[in-house]
């Protein structure tokens, strides 16, 4: 980001033909910007403000609302709602931690041990995109279905006993339980770690490993002290992309779970398209906001890669 | 211990492939459930065998309607997206100007942003506004959120981008406009062509958003959501196994289309 502070290019007199380009070019990038930015600015930057003001506000729906600087609501949704906030970060942190672990393999696989598959998995990755999510999301109510063959292998390998003991599962059932919304979270989000992932993966000179097998490291030494920390920057935007969705979900909490696994985008849509308190619902979604941006920018400086940005 | 060693050394390799199998279950799910012929309202558990659906996949009751609203909405979106977000993409890389960070973080904040918010603050805007929800306030917010995405993809692409050979055009006396329509837009393309690819998907498949603000216009994924609450039914599947049919096929065919220019050029 070293541009951010460079001045603009001085407008000294160059060659005589390259004159008049530069004089028409002085206003070229602002003419360029102008359309895409005013769009950002009226219909993502206005309506935080709008946001921002709409949460402090009081009054009803018949009667209008008025800014009266009322933050006792934001004190009220906290207090009333922090479980499902908790429940979120939670929920998401699980779900992003399960993507890296499965995603990895499958990034590396792509990456470096594909050979000519490698385009084809790489299709296969992207192609379920094309699909609608909800559709697919509808489709695990089938695979963890009560007396399908997932539940019953889980249930007679006693590994439900364990997850039930853990309170990820209730009796024998997967659906309606926070491992079905773990289970989903993680399933919708796995390509956006993926991509990322391999994306930097690809990047490593192969001839690094070989270095590494040379000099008498074991294939876990050499991930550990090569591979990985080269493919941090990956693993940054990865995290990044899985976290913030899955935080803010409620499609998943919604198909797969019940009213024990409601996250707080569940209590936003709620506060908002059927109780229609505005206010309350304003707060929550700032609240959540501020809370995203702060964990986000504390994450980024903690693993020094900045220049994501 | 041949075998260990022969599982130790393909460790990675079968740890991938359970990771895609993973990723690919559900759309078996879906395509195998598109031939069934369930007993009540929901097509969850399998019964028996049935191609139905198949020969009337419009026989659902407003299903093809919202099929065609969420198709008009991808392409309008994609078509907004792309123009923009292009236009952006090259005054970031090309020129300097002041604003530059804030120009910056304006495009990543979108990304960074979940998207409840964003639907949630949306709203609040068009009720403030008292604008008539509907298929152009869905329009607004998909051109919105699809735009940082375009930006990020043509910017990586024009930024890989040879200054030189655009110098080549004006020294053999090509003029601005033929220097772009013929050097740099062909060089941008493929950055361009991908932007607006992620743009229709990311609109057509957009639910959260959407959801806020479409009063009571209904795009296929809200189709989805009501039927997972009344009833769902077999059709839903047909048209996604057919998306995913259409999107393997299209990308197989540019694969082999690319495979043959490349081999012509050798």
């Amino acid at each position: 980001m070293s541009t951010l502070t460079e001045a603009p290019p001085p407008l000294a007199p160059a060659e005589p033909e390259q004159k008049p380009a530069r004089k028409r070019g002085r206003f070229t990038p602002y003419w360029l910007l102008l359309p895409g930015i005013l769009w950002l600015v009226v219909f993502f930057a206005l309506p935080m403000i709008y946001q921002a003001s709409t949460s402090v506000q009081q009054g009803s729906l018949e009667q209008g609302y008025k800014v009266t600087w009322h933050f006792a609501t934001y004190w009220h949704a906290l207090t009333e709602y922090w479980p499902q906030f908790l429940r979120s970060v939670f929920y998401a942190a699980a779900a992003t931690l399960l993507c890296l672990v499965l995603g990895y393999p499958l990034a590396y696989l792509i990456a470096f041990r594909a050979g000519r598959w490698k385009n084809l998995i790489m299709i296969l990755v992207i192609a379920p995109f094309f699909t609608s999510f909800l559709i697919r999301t509808l489709a695990w109510k089938t695979i963890l279905a009560d007396n399908g063959p997932v539940v019953h292998t889980l249930n007679s390998l006693h590994v439900l006993d364990l997850t039930d003991w853990l309170g990820w599962t209730a009796g024998d059932r997967v659906l309606a339980t926070p491992l079905a919304v773990v289970c989903g979270l993680t399933y919708n989000f796995l390509p956006f770690m993926i991509l990322p992932l391999y994306t930097s993966l690809e990047r490593i000179d192969g001839r690094l490993h070989e270095a590494a097998g040379d000099l008498y490291a074991k294939p876990w030494t050499t991930f550990r002290k090569v591979t990985f920390p080269l493919s941090m920057p990956g693993v940054v935007s990865g995290t990044l992309l899985t976290f913030i969705p899955a935080a803010g979900d409620y499609v998943n909490a919604e198909l797969l779970g019940s009213t024990d696994t409601r996250m707080i985008g569940n209590v936003i849509q709620t506060q908002f398209l059927r109780i229609l308190d505005y206010p309350t619902a304003a707060a929550l979604s700032f609240i959540l906001m501020a809370a995203i941006l702060a964990m986000v920018t504390l994450y980024i400086r903690r693993s020094g890669t900045e220049d994501l940005v | 211990m041949p075998f260990v060693n022969w599982l130790k050394r393909r460790l990675v390799v079968i740890a991938g492939l359970l990771t895609l199998a993973y990723l690919l279950l559900p759309n078996v799910i879906v395509t195998v459930f598109s031939f069934n012929k369930p007993k009540g309202r929901f097509n969850y558990e399998w019964q028996q065998f049935s191609t139905d659906a198949w020969k009337d996949p419009c026989g659902v009751a407003d299903m093809c309607g919202s099929l065609s609203i969420s198709l008009q909405i991808a392409v309008w979106a994609t078509v907004g997206a792309t123009l923009l977000g292009t236009m952006i993409s090259f005054a970031l890389v090309r020129y300097r100007f002041r604003a530059r960070g804030a120009v910056n973080s304006l495009i990543f904040l979108p990304m960074a942003m979940p998207e409840v918010v964003m639907a949630a603050s949306l709203l609040t805007l068009f009720l403030n506004m008292g604008a008539q929800l509907g298929f152009y306030t869905i329009l607004i917010a998909h051109i919105m959120f699809c735009l940082s995405f375009v930006v990020t993809a043509v910017k990586a692409r024009v930024m890989s981008m040879d200054p030189r050979l655009e110098e080549a055009a004006r020294d053999l006396y090509a003029g601005p406009l033929q220097t772009f329509l013929r050097v740099t837009l062909p060089i941008a393309a493929p950055g361009i062509a991908a932007g607006a690819l992620l743009s229709f998907a990311l609109s057509f498949d957009d639910f959260i958003i959407t959801n806020f603000n479409a009063g009571s216009t209904v795009t296929f994924p809200m189709f989805v959501w009501g039927s997972a609450q009344r009833g769902t039914p077999v059709q839903i599947n047909v048209i996604g196994t057919a998306m995913f049919l259409a999107a393997v096929l299209l990308v197989l065919a540019s694969m082999v289309i690319t495979n043959r220019r490349n081999k012509q050029k050798a």
